[in-house]
């Protein structure tokens, strides 16, 4: 663990470079799934991005203690606490968006996202990194799925976080509201990311 | 930085320690978020009951009356409102499991002709964007002071009188067939005058 690592490009990595939505194509279920519109994305991102941090941190504190044939069933553990808790805390304190999005929570818990930073960074680099790692990759998701689901409620609903900018009788492309405009939209955005990241690295 | 070895009894301690650990911390949340995720749910409770109902001041929380129904396969909550005794309306919980996507659960309040005064939504898992819309005003307007027994809750594709909410049929007639259910128990329950 001899290598010093630049934690401002650690932060950023996670919100361009590797951005997890964009570049990693990593957790697309809660992506598809929740992104009608873009409360729902904000709110799911920043409940993904409190779980990423957390188990990050545990995981960092306690790799040396977990044997290496175990390790996959300990972090998913740890997530899954965390997930729960979550879970727990938005029912007491923020019923309306835990009803808004329901089954998508305990779901958390699959995100490949978050097992993926336990295993690939949390495990092998230390807390304060870790921690970081945790914040650009948890913010980089979040602002994916509002983007997202901003695209997706513009198009579909005419609105935008619930700000309605056409008449209710305007006819709106309804498709990108349904599952199939989850797909097009996330290809589109994921065209232009890497268009627009690739044209300013090169 | 040794790891451990993955030996057996290292392993199942490893895990035993985990596992306990995350069970007391959740188990401790829990008590702490009791109290306030049963205050969220009557909350919400009491603020859709005030919202389909005319003006009360009885305690209609803690009268409610479970009527069995045959349509539903739990009971059905009923609330009877009054203001200073008198008889001011019924709200009936009504729901439908022939959502898009399941369970449709609403809170229909009815005056004491049999009209109904207003719905709202408390649960529902329809398709964001299209069956959701159920939640909204101008969907709800159509059933304000309509009487059930004159105004068929059937989309009007299936020969009613409701206006469909567009893409999302089914999630209407899950709706309308919740209304109906809640209507059904209202007349079945309605105090005699």
């Amino acid at each position: 663990m001899a290598e010093q690592i630049n934690q401002k490009e650690n932060f950023l990595k996670g919100i361009i470079k590797d951005n997890p939505v964009f570049v990693m194509l990593l957790g697309m279920c809660p992506t598809l799934g929740v992104t009608s519109s873009a409360f729902n994305g904000l709110g799911m991102g920043i409940a993904t991005l409190f779980v990423l941090v957390m188990s990050n941190i545990v995981v960092s504190l306690i790799k040396s203690q977990i044997p290496s044939k175990v390790r996959i069933p300990a972090f998913i553990i740890i997530i899954a606490s965390f997930v729960t808790i979550v879970e727990m805390v938005l029912e007491a304190y923020i019923p309306f968006l835990f009803e808004q999005l329901g089954i998508f929570i305990p779901l958390i818990v699959v995100n490949c996202l978050i097992l993926g930073r336990a295993e690939a960074f949390a495990s092998k680099n230390n807390t304060i990194s870790s921690i970081i790692d945790g914040l650009g990759m948890g913010l980089g998701f979040t602002l994916a799925l509002t983007i997202l689901g901003a695209t997706r409620e513009i198009l579909g609903n005419g609105s935008i976080f619930d700000f309605k900018f056409l008449s209710d009788n305007a006819s709106t492309l309804i498709l990108f509201i349904l599952p199939p405009g989850a797909f097009i939209a996330l290809a589109y955005l994921t065209v232009l990311f890497n268009k627009t990241t690739s044209s300013k690295t090169n | 930085m040794s790891k451990k070895e993955s030996t057996f009894l290292n392993m199942t301690i490893t895990l035993f320690i985990i596992t306990l650990v995350a069970g007391l911390s959740l188990g401790y949340v829990n008590d702490l978020t009791l109290e306030p995720k049963a205050k969220a749910k009557l909350e919400r409770k009491v603020n859709a009951l005030k919202q389909v109902l005319p003006e009360f001041n009885n305690n209609l929380v803690d009268e409610v009356t479970l009527i069995k129904s045959d349509k539903a396969k739990d009971n059905v909550e009923v609330y009877t409102a009054k203001n200073n005794d008198n008889y001011v309306g019924t709200a009936v919980v009504g729901s439908s499991e022939k959502g898009y996507s399941g369970l449709v659960k609403i809170m229909v309040g009815f005056n004491p002709d049999g009209s109904i005064q207003n719905i709202v939504v408390l649960e529902q898992k329809e398709t964001p964007g299209l069956g959701t819309k159920m939640k909204e005003v101008k969907f709800l307007n159509q059933f304000k002071g309509k009487n059930p027994s004159q105004f068929n809750l059937k989309p009007k594709k299936d020969g009613g009188d409701v206006d469909a909410l567009t893409g999302a049929t089914i999630s209407t007639r899950a709706f309308g067939e919740a209304t109906q259910m809640a209507y059904d128990v209202y007349t079945e329950t309605k105090p005699k005058n």
